[in-house]
């Protein structure tokens, strides 16, 4: 795990590092209550393209909730989104998705039914071109849009090394490959940003060094940028760019992991002092 | 009479010029298949024999030279394999290594091998090579075939696999004469040139780079298409390590000279459901294959429905009966016979089928003995499975069963030019084609191993039957004498005994002893679902191992040890005469078994003194104390007086004889 966590070093921010950054994603002043209950107060940050990015906090900080408001599940009440350069408005988490942002959930989401390979499709479904009528008539058009697709998938099916469990209903797999099937599913969008709500969560170390190395892949293979919520520190501290630290919905630190990890602030926020 | 095939009977001495008879004479059958993406890829020999000259072109300009070794890292994929025979077309000698090895081990091998090259898998083996250069100072250049990860690393020394192919590509397309003179470069090889490097794991010591030439492996290879009617129409799987000498000449050397397919599973996770897809022809497999498939077998069929688990009990009563007679040509009744035909349909097709054994023509298992249950369960199925016995140093082959004449507790007999003799020690030498040129930087145990006129020591005991079939009892060096002359050779015993499903480990004792004595550890899961039948109540191992009942079946079945022994004249000596079951299970945790559950002889001597004392000392009861190491790392001690039992002595006198024939 070392050899490429040290390769990454020499290279701090990938290909953009000499240019300046551009910005991906920019959360301006954002507020979101539910009813009394202040769930994220003020928070600015953004995201940069190509850039791993961790949301961190302890329990109840509003992690989750800062996922789900980009990803357009959440409306705030104050503040601004700007997604790619365009101010966003109000609208539902599947224009998110064809916006180019994918996510994978805290709790494993996926068709306990299905096989690996079929939930793995099921995120090309916003890519399918041909109608219902196409599908029904199947061969021709539809079908050589259907291996199309599958030729993506099976690229993703090698990329995470799930061969083995291609044609297995996801219902029977260990944890830690159903978690692995969902990031597959999200990169199966082919996004631009991928949203990881604890990825590494009821993990082995085994586990989490395999998902540690995909992450770091599939930000510098495909260039995809990453926002991940995360527990585990050592993951947080080795894999990111940025860090950004939330308390009781408020942003407490902001910036690369050494200077985050010094931070009076959030030692106070993690070890715990008297509000 | 199986014939042989010499050395120069047919010109092509050496792979590549095989492979440019292959491309020629099978041009457009399939050599090599590989499933990627869900798919299975495929070359036939002419693409295959094009893929290698680029590749190979594309290593003589990076610089590679006659003479330079190459290593090969990876797990089974067709590029490795073309890296080898691409690299022996301009003299360079491959040296596959196991993948998994750690990084110490693997540093030593390439360091001692003075590699020049590397031709390797993935990332994570080019991590491992970068990590070692400074054990590895000859090594210049890194040729990686998966290039995921690698984008951002120096690629000075570093290259991928289609980048040379495409600079030995470029080369061709620029001079039309290059093709020519690169065959003109393999033409002049010689039979005798070095072919491979092939490093033993060896248990003791360092690794040695076993040097084998393209007469050892070729001659062998063809000796065994000829043994076995191998033609190109056969498909092997290959999946087992590149580094081993079996996978050497199965995947290579035989798929070359008989011209047969070779393919390669998706990854190591995929092997069951490649294996069922491909259905192999020719198939070898270390016995713990076989036993994981059976073992899965019987799982399901505890699952399967009432009709269902009666249908295959009944049928493979049938299979026991009358399956191995029929495959071995004997006579068999007619009843069994149409019996057996309908059980073929309803449970043994359907069965080889699951295992993707239905095109198997012969099979082969080798490594260690297989269970004898094991073995009937297969061959019962209509499976031509066979077991042989081979080194390294001999190419392989040194004796296999021939069809129709199988003995489950021999290896059988020496294949086609293969001497045989037993030295006076009771070793196994033999002398044959494949016998290795040498070890590589090593002439001290090149004299140790080989003698001038060519015979190999094994290092395995063994004794040659009536019917000229070779059985091995042991690792020469382990095998000693009891005081009154008898052969003691432990490991034979306790395979004898671990054979019983309820036995797990055994260690026998009586080197310089007057009589044998055993410690049996019993097998928890085994026993315990015995225990869970009788209602027999325990609440650790300890207890059961102790339980009289535990005890009296354990005694009936070191007694049928006893009367096996009795019935070969050599071990009819050393039947068990005293046993006893421990009162913890053996554990490599505690230094008892190495990682590989291997017993540690001397170890346990010293750590079970007391115990090995009163095996002879004739007390029937004896209290110990044994320290043990919990898996978190703490310790404690484990307490217990443990019974001895003696046992009878079975005569080989004609009596028995009579009742066991």
């Amino acid at each position: 795990m070392n050899a490429f966590v040290a390769d990454k070093a020499q290279t701090p921010a990938g290909p953009d590092a000499a240019a300046e950054p551009e910005v991906l994603l920019r959360v301006d002043n954002v507020s979101l209550a539910f009813g009394g209950v202040k769930a994220i107060t003020d928070i600015s940050f953004d995201i940069r393209k190509g850039e791993i990015r961790a949301i961190i906090g302890p329990n109840g900080a509003g992690k989750t909730s800062m996922l789900n408001v980009i990803n357009g599940f959440y409306h705030p009440q104050e503040g601004t989104i700007t997604w790619r350069g365009r101010e966003r408005r109000k609208m539902k988490p599947y224009e998110a998705a064809s916006q180019g942002i994918a996510r994978t959930f805290q709790n494993v989401a996926l068709f306990k039914g299905m096989t690996t390979l079929d939930n793995i499709m099921s995120g090309r479904s916003l890519k399918m071109r041909r109608n219902f009528f196409w599908q029904v008539l199947w061969h021709g058009p539809a079908e050589r849009e259907e291996i199309e697709h599958r030729r993506k998938v099976e690229d993703i099916i090698d990329f995470l090394e799930i061969q083995a469990i291609r044609k297995t209903p996801v219902g029977r797999l260990p944890y830690g490959l159903q978690k692995r099937v969902e990031l597959g599913r999200a990169l199966a969008m082919e996004p631009e940003l991928l949203l990881l709500d604890e990825p590494m969560a009821g993990m082995n170390l085994e586990e989490k060094e395999d998902m540690s190395r995909f992450i770091i892949d599939v930000n510098q293979e495909f260039g995809t940028t990453i926002a991940l919520i995360e527990h585990d520190m050592g993951v947080v501290m080795d894999l990111s760019d940025r860090v950004v630290v939330l308390d009781y919905g408020k942003k407490i630190a902001d910036g690369p992991p050494e200077e985050v990890q010094a931070s009076q602030a959030v030692i106070d926020a993690y070890l715990g002092v008297s509000h | 009479m199986v014939g042989s095939a010499s050395a120069s009977s047919r010109g092509e001495d050496t792979f590549p010029k095989i492979l440019m008879h292959n491309a020629q004479v099978f041009g457009s059958r399939t050599a090599f298949r590989e499933k990627d993406f869900g798919i299975w890829q495929s070359w036939t020999w002419s693409e295959v024999a094009e893929e290698i000259r680029a590749f190979s072109i594309g290593l003589q300009s990076l610089g590679l030279k006659a003479g330079d070794k190459i290593a090969i890292v990876g797990a089974n994929r067709p590029q490795l394999y073309w890296a080898m025979v691409a690299a022996q077309a301009i003299g360079a000698v491959p040296v596959p290594v196991y993948a998994d090895s750690v990084a110490e081990e693997m540093a030593y091998v390439l360091g001692h091998a003075e590699v020049v090259f590397a031709v390797v898998e993935d990332q994570e083996q080019v991590d491992k090579l970068l990590s070692m250069s400074d054990e590895v100072p000859s090594l210049k250049h890194v040729i990686y075939d998966e290039a995921r990860g690698l984008r951002d690393y120096d690629h000075t020394h570093l290259h991928h696999y289609a980048s040379v192919q495409d600079k030995g590509r470029a080369l061709l397309g620029q001079s039309a004469s290059l093709a020519g003179e690169w065959e003109q470069g393999f033409a002049s090889g010689k039979g005798a040139d070095i072919a491979v490097m092939l490093y033993t794991s060896g248990t003791t010591g360092r690794p040695k780079g076993v040097m084998l030439s393209f007469d050892n492996l070729v001659i062998s290879a063809r000796n065994g298409n000829v043994f076995d009617n191998l033609n190109e129409t056969e498909e092997v799987l290959a999946y087992l390590p590149m580094a081993w000498i079996g996978d050497h000449v199965f995947s290579l050397a035989q798929a070359f000279t008989a011209g047969y397919c070779v393919n390669c599973p998706e990854n190591m996770d995929t092997i069951d459901v490649d294996r069922r897809e491909i259905a192999p022809t020719y198939f070898f497999a270390p016995p713990r294959v076989f036993e994981t498939m059976l073992t899965m077998i019987m799982v399901n069929m505890e699952d399967a429905g009432r009709t269902k688990r009666a249908m295959f009990d009944f049928f493979m009563d049938v299979a026991r009966r009358a399956g191995e007679k029929i495959l071995n040509g004997e006579q068999v009744g007619l009843k069994d016979r149409l019996l057996y035909k309908l059980g073929e349909f309803c449970v043994y097709g359907p069965l080889k089928n699951r295992m993707g054994l239905t095109r198997m023509k012969v099979g082969y298992t080798a490594g260690e003995a297989i269970g004898p249950e094991i073995f009937q369960f297969y061959r019962s199925l209509g499976l031509n499975l066979k077991q042989l016995y081979g080194q390294t140093e001999a190419s392989v082959y040194i004796t296999l069963q021939p069809d129709g004449e199988i003995h489950g507790d021999t290896v059988g007999k020496p294949a086609p030019d293969v001497e045989l003799k037993i030295a006076e020690n009771g070793e196994v030498m033999y002398r044959s084609p494949g016998v290795f040129v040498g070890y590589f930087k090593n002439d001290e145990a090149t004299a140790d191993t080989k003698t001038p006129d060519g015979w190999v020591h094994t290092g395995d005991a063994g004794i040659i039957a009536d019917n000229g079939h070779l059985k091995i009892i042991d690792r020469a060096k382990d095998v000693g004498k009891l005081t009154d002359g008898a052969l003691f050779a432990p490991k034979y015993i306790e395979n004898k005994l671990k054979f019983f499903p309820n036995i797990k480990e055994a260690v026998a004792f009586g080197h310089e002893r007057d009589r044998v004595g055993v410690f049996i550890n019993i097998d928890l899961t085994a026993v315990g679902s015995w225990a869970e039948r009788n209602n027999v109540n325990y609440a650790s191992y300890q207890e059961l191992a102790a339980h009289p009942d535990v005890y009296a079946m354990i005694e009936s079945h070191v007694d049928q040890v006893n009367r096996d022994l009795s019935r070969e004249p050599m071990m009819a000596g050393a039947q068990v005469r005293r046993f006893l079951i421990l009162h913890k299970e053996l554990d490599a945790d505690d230094g008892e078994l190495t990682r590989t559950q291997k017993v540690r002889r001397s170890f346990i001597a010293d750590r079970y003194g007391p115990l090995i004392e009163a095996l002879y000392d004739g007390s029937a009861k004896k209290y110990v104390k044994t320290e043990v190491t919990f898996e978190d790392g703490r310790k404690g001690a484990i307490e217990a007086t443990v019974e001895i039992r003696d046992m009878a002595r079975h005569d080989a006198g004609p009596a028995t004889r009579e009742a066991a024939e």
